[in-house]
């Protein structure tokens, strides 16, 4: 296949590997923790950027897919007695359902109309859940600390969850570059650039936009499991949290949008500056005011992200960044 | 009986409501823009009431005048700085555009009033008649919503300033062509749509407790009940805010409250999907 020969892609996977590899020669939990939290957002902002940045489709709520991954996985665990790898699948299978029902229902709804629904289906969810007693309701599951044994303790199963979470992270770049560089991703963007035109010319649209959704839905679906397992409760305002949400857009935003490397940059680059202002004491308490003016200043100024600018500016590089 | 008084319950509320999703539909009708900093704007308009009558003991009603001239302010100034430069760019751009104008407002709120509830002391008790009993402050609500209303209306209807802002929502190449200076206007229609959220605020202050983070919850009203209503049409979101008043009134009759909120987002999506027009507009 083409696909492979391009040297971006296998850059980027280096790139990553040695990176996410670092706090295992160290040992260090801190460390792990910190590169825990980017690789979670490298996994999701390059999953919401299959919908978004390929398909043109703003979906707002994206984190309902994240959180309900996360409720089936804790609950086939806690109450099915099933293991992490099983929890894992049932994540992303439920993840894919979900985007697939939905998929056949609202993405025939276009621009503010499509991400008003994303927004309702998200609170929906939340509301929903907020009531299902199966699920705890209110209050939400908790791991037995018990669960944990089988895989040698809780301090053992941390460092499992962190193996599973790089190997996630490399599936997710693949799939984004694959995607990207397939025949189905050049119809996706054929419903972004013009969605007519794009119908017009044989793209399958309803098909296409169902399944690029369904892609971008089954990551989170997983690593919602990971990070839930992880933290070992799951409570209805924490894992349909709007806002989250809409800090991915940002993350992708920030990288540039449409791009392979664009939603990794920016995932990488939210984060270390959130960890930044949180912690200098001079932005602290306004660490969310700053995060808002530095994004209003990308959207108004550059639009097209930061690997989007570099590739609009030096074209040679638009080989090198995928 | 019983469900007559929560019906009346929930209708006044509604009405309150109904400005809150008027000032975001009329942004959305004229600029196609749909305003995620509208949540922040009724916490500032909330405040707004709070700090005038708790540091300078200003009649309630009378801080709402100043926080309403204040809402149009902020709202202008806020077309100017985040949003004329995108107007015409992706949904995309706007929605982020005006959430990052969300999250200065939010951070520089919660930094200035942390976010322990805060509540105006201020009652002006409550009224009779049967088994219906209301407070006062309700009553008064209702009446100052309807008052906006009608001053809208009048406003878009009978004045020059509201003609343009119609013509630049119907066609704004064409009205551009007629010599309306169009930035000018789009301005002054986002200051408007504050303006009605920050009054929505102001209202909500005198009968219900606030943080900065409150507004959120409204605004997710706001964007139900402009749907119902239709996008872009403010006097079928007075409309909405009634329905979704009284829903909110009856529905904890059958059914533990908790609830409420996944009827309302269920009747949202499926508004959406059968009549994206609303339920008074025209079918597509």
């Amino acid at each position: 296949m083409n696909a492979w020969r391009s040297p971006g892609i296998w850059l980027i996977l280096l790139v990553v590997l040695v990176s996410s590899s670092w706090p295992l020669l160290t040992q260090k939990a801190a460390t792990r923790e910190v590169v825990f939290t980017v690789l979670l957002s490298v996994v999701l902002a390059s999953s919401l950027n299959i919908i978004l940045g390929y398909t043109g489709y703003v979906s707002f709520g994206h984190i309902v897919f994240f959180g309900l991954g996360g409720y089936i996985g804790l609950y086939t665990m806690s109450s099915l007695g099933a293991s992490l790898y099983i929890a894992l699948a049932a994540g992303g299978l439920s993840a894919a359902l979900l985007a697939f029902l939905l998929g056949k229902a609202i993405l025939r709804l276009r621009g503010a109309y499509f991400a008003l629904a994303t927004i309702g289906v998200n609170e929906a969810m939340r509301a929903f859940i907020n009531n299902f007693q199966p699920f705890g309701g209110p209050i939400g599951i908790s791991l037995n600390f018990n669960v944990y044994k089988a895989y040698g303790g809780a301090a053992q199963a941390l460092w499992l969850t962190y193996y599973l979470l790089i190997a996630l992270s490399i599936v997710s770049i693949l799939l984004s570059y694959l995607v990207k560089s397939s025949k189905f991703g050049l119809g996706l963007m054929a419903i972004r650039e013009d969605e007519d035109a794009a119908e017009v010319m044989g793209v399958i649209t309803p098909n296409a936009k169902t399944w690029a959704y369904v892609l971008s839905a089954i990551l989170p679906g997983m690593v919602g499991v990971l990070f839930y397992f992880k933290n070992g409760n799951i409570e209805p305002g924490d894992a349909f949290r709007l806002h989250f949400s809409v800090e991915l857009l940002v993350m992708v935003m920030l990288g540039g949008y449409g791009t392979v490397l664009g939603p990794i940059l920016g995932a990488v680059g939210y984060q270390r500056l959130r960890g930044f202002l949180l912690t200098s004491p001079l932005f602290k308490n306004i660490q969310l005011s700053v995060a808002g003016a530095l994004l209003l200043l990308i959207i108004l100024f550059i639009p097209a992200g930061a690997v989007g600018w570099l590739r609009n500016r030096f074209s040679p590089l638009r080989r090198l960044l995928p | 009986m019983e469900i007559f008084a929560f019906l009346v319950d929930g209708l006044l509320l509604g009405f309150v409501y109904g400005i809150a999703a008027m000032g975001m539909t009329l942004i959305w009708g004229v600029m196609n823009v749909i305003n995620l900093s509208h949540g922040p704007i009724i916490a500032l308009g909330s405040f707004g009431v709070y700090l005038l009558f708790t540091n300078l003991g200003m009649n309630p009603y009378l801080a709402l005048v100043l926080v309403a001239v204040g809402g149009l302010l902020a709202g202008i100034l806020i077309y100017t700085v985040a949003i004329h430069r995108v107007i015409n760019a992706p949904h995309l751009s706007t929605l982020l555009a005006t959430f990052s104008v969300n999250m200065i407002i939010i951070g520089l709120g919660t930094a200035a009033f942390t976010t322990t509830p805060r509540t105006v002391n201020f009652s002006l008790g409550s009224l009779s008649a049967g088994p219906v009993t209301v407070l006062g402050t309700r009553l008064v609500a209702a009446l100052a919503a309807i008052l906006v209303t009608a001053g809208l209306y009048l406003f878009l209807y009978r004045t020059t300033p509201g003609k343009y802002v119609r013509a630049v929502a119907n066609n704004r190449a064409a009205a551009e062509l007629m010599g309306i200076p169009s930035s000018r206007i789009l301005a002054l229609s986002f200051g408007l749509g504050t303006m009605l959220a920050a009054i929505a605020g102001g209202l909500i202050a005198t009968f219900f407790p606030f943080t900065i983070l409150s507004g959120g919850v409204y605004e997710l009203k706001s964007f139900v009940i402009s749907v119902l209503g239709g996008l872009g049409n403010p006097i079928g979101a007075l409309a909405g805010g009634l329905i979704l008043g009284s829903i909110e009134g009856i529905i904890p009759k059958f059914l533990p409250t908790t609830w409420v909120p996944v009827l309302e987002f269920l009747m949202f999506i499926i508004i959406l999907l059968v009549r994206p027009s609303g339920l008074f507009g025209a079918k597509r």
